[in-house]
């Protein structure tokens, strides 16, 4: 593993070893504190994501490594027309390491064919977003103790959902793992991903617009944000937004050791009053964000095998 | 009506009918000094119509194009006045340069001398992707 583009571009057998790295991370942090003593990590971030940026930061600090990089693209040189290709050859000259946020679908990858240094994809655009996945896999590992043998169920936007893409392509690799997919008629999964991933496996699924009525079955809840901009009318959006707004009363049909996910940020879609109920999980999911975005740039700084 | 037979060349058959004309650019036909026939609308057995382009001269050609544009395509590589070769054409596993990507998010659309690189996804669709953003190639 040389860059991180498609969480796809990972085996699940490094999938595991990521995770295993994660764990002792979180167990054992003050043995991995000088691990990238005069390492640097370039964060490129050629759109806004404070999240996403603070986590990689963090990680690297907690490593003993230090970090560069610009937060917007008009803080760099891409305003004045300054390629993707040409800004890494320059930054893999500075950087050990490169995390790109760009708004473009692809230009991690174009950035990863020009690097000489290993490249993560920090999101591009509605199209990727692998370390997302990671700390989504990190979490329903720690939560559940397996990421086989369960039913998932992803909620709401799951047509222009990436990380919902990428969260079903990544599971869909894990033995007994059926997916429940509920979403309004308008954001349906796309059906390239269903096939690709679910249908052409033999996965079993189910499709439905009632939350509620699939409540019970669920060992994971992935929620996901319903945006008003994505209705063809605000009727219908009215219509159908409370009926994915996650409240502790709609919970007390879930089982005891469900989990709520969220890629956060939310906005209303999981009520606050939720958030004091063990089985809401994304907070701690995005800790876990930052733990998994360690063991993953240890690994492909290669130093990994050093440690343990 | 009459067209002669190549002696030393290519003939491109089975081409999906009306298809010649957009072969003839993408292979850049037009650069040839030698004799080119394009054969429009040519009654066929199998295909009802088909379209011929008869090269006078051996070059290498892009099968990978070929495959991609029709299907059908069969090349027969002439020496002496006879069939010396008949080269089976498959589509491709990736196109490279051939198409370009029309997602207006993809980086191919701001970056400049990028290879436009699409895969192939789905044979019995010949459905293709695009490397960079996955979006589905449209002709």
């Amino acid at each position: 593993m040389r860059n991180l583009i498609d969480i796809m571009d990972l085996s699940t057998e490094e999938i595991e070893e990521l995770i295993a790295l994660a764990e002792d991370i979180i167990a054992n942090p003050e043995r991995y504190q000088e691990v990238c003593r005069r390492k640097k990590l370039a964060t490129l971030f050629f759109e806004p994501s404070t999240r996403t940026r603070l986590s990689f930061e963090a990680a690297m600090l907690d490593l003993g490594g230090s970090v560069l990089g610009f937060s917007e693209a008009s803080s760099s040189s891409a305003t004045k027309g300054e390629s993707v290709g040409d800004t890494v050859t320059v930054v893999s000259g500075y950087a050990d390491i490169i995390a790109m946020r760009h708004p473009k679908e692809g230009a991690p990858l174009v950035a990863s064919m020009r690097a000489s240094v290993p490249v993560i994809n920090a999101g591009d655009g509605s199209h990727n977003h692998p370390t997302q996945t990671l700390a989504d896999l990190l979490t329903i590992h720690r939560e559940k103790g397996r990421l086989d043998h369960m039913t998932v169920g992803l909620c709401g936007d799951l047509k222009f959902g990436r990380t919902v893409h990428s969260l079903i392509a990544a599971m869909s690799r894990y033995a007994g793992v059926d997916f429940v997919l509920i979403s309004p008629e308008e954001l349906k999964l796309p059906s390239y991903v269903k096939e690709t991933y679910i249908k052409n496996k033999g996965i079993p699924y189910t499709q439905t617009t009632d939350l509620q009525s699939v409540m019970s079955k669920l060992d994971v809840l992935y929620m996901t944000r319903v945006q008003q901009e994505r209705f063809f009318n605000e009727e219908d959006y009215l219509r159908l937004r409370d009926s994915y707004i996650l409240t502790p009363d709609k919970l007390k049909d879930a089982k005891k050791d469900m989990i709520v996910m969220h890629p956060l940020p939310r906005v209303n879609e999981i009520s606050t009053a939720v958030d004091d109920d063990p089985r809401a999980a994304y907070f701690r999911q995005t800790r876990n964000g930052k733990f998994i975005r360690m063991a993953l740039i240890m690994k492909l700084l290669g130093l990994d095998k050093k440690e343990g | 009506m009459r067209v002669d037979s190549v002696k030393q060349g290519i003939v491109i058959d089975h081409i999906t009918a009306g298809k010649s004309m957009q072969i003839y650019q993408m292979l850049g036909l037009d650069a040839l000094e030698c004799t080119v026939a394009i054969l429009k609308n040519v009654p066929s057995h199998r295909m009802g119509r088909k379209d011929i382009i008869k090269i006078d001269t051996d070059l290498d050609l892009d099968l990978d194009v070929l495959g991609y544009i029709s299907p059908t395509i069969t090349v027969d590589v002439i020496r002496n006045g006879t069939v010396a070769e008949k080269k089976h054409i498959e589509l491709p596993e990736k196109l490279t340069d051939i198409i370009k990507c029309k997602n207006p998010r993809c980086i191919t659309t701001t970056e400049q001398e990028i290879h436009h690189i699409f895969r192939l996804t789905n044979r019995e669709k010949r459905e293709y992707r695009c490397i960079y953003c996955d979006a589905k190639a449209k002709e």
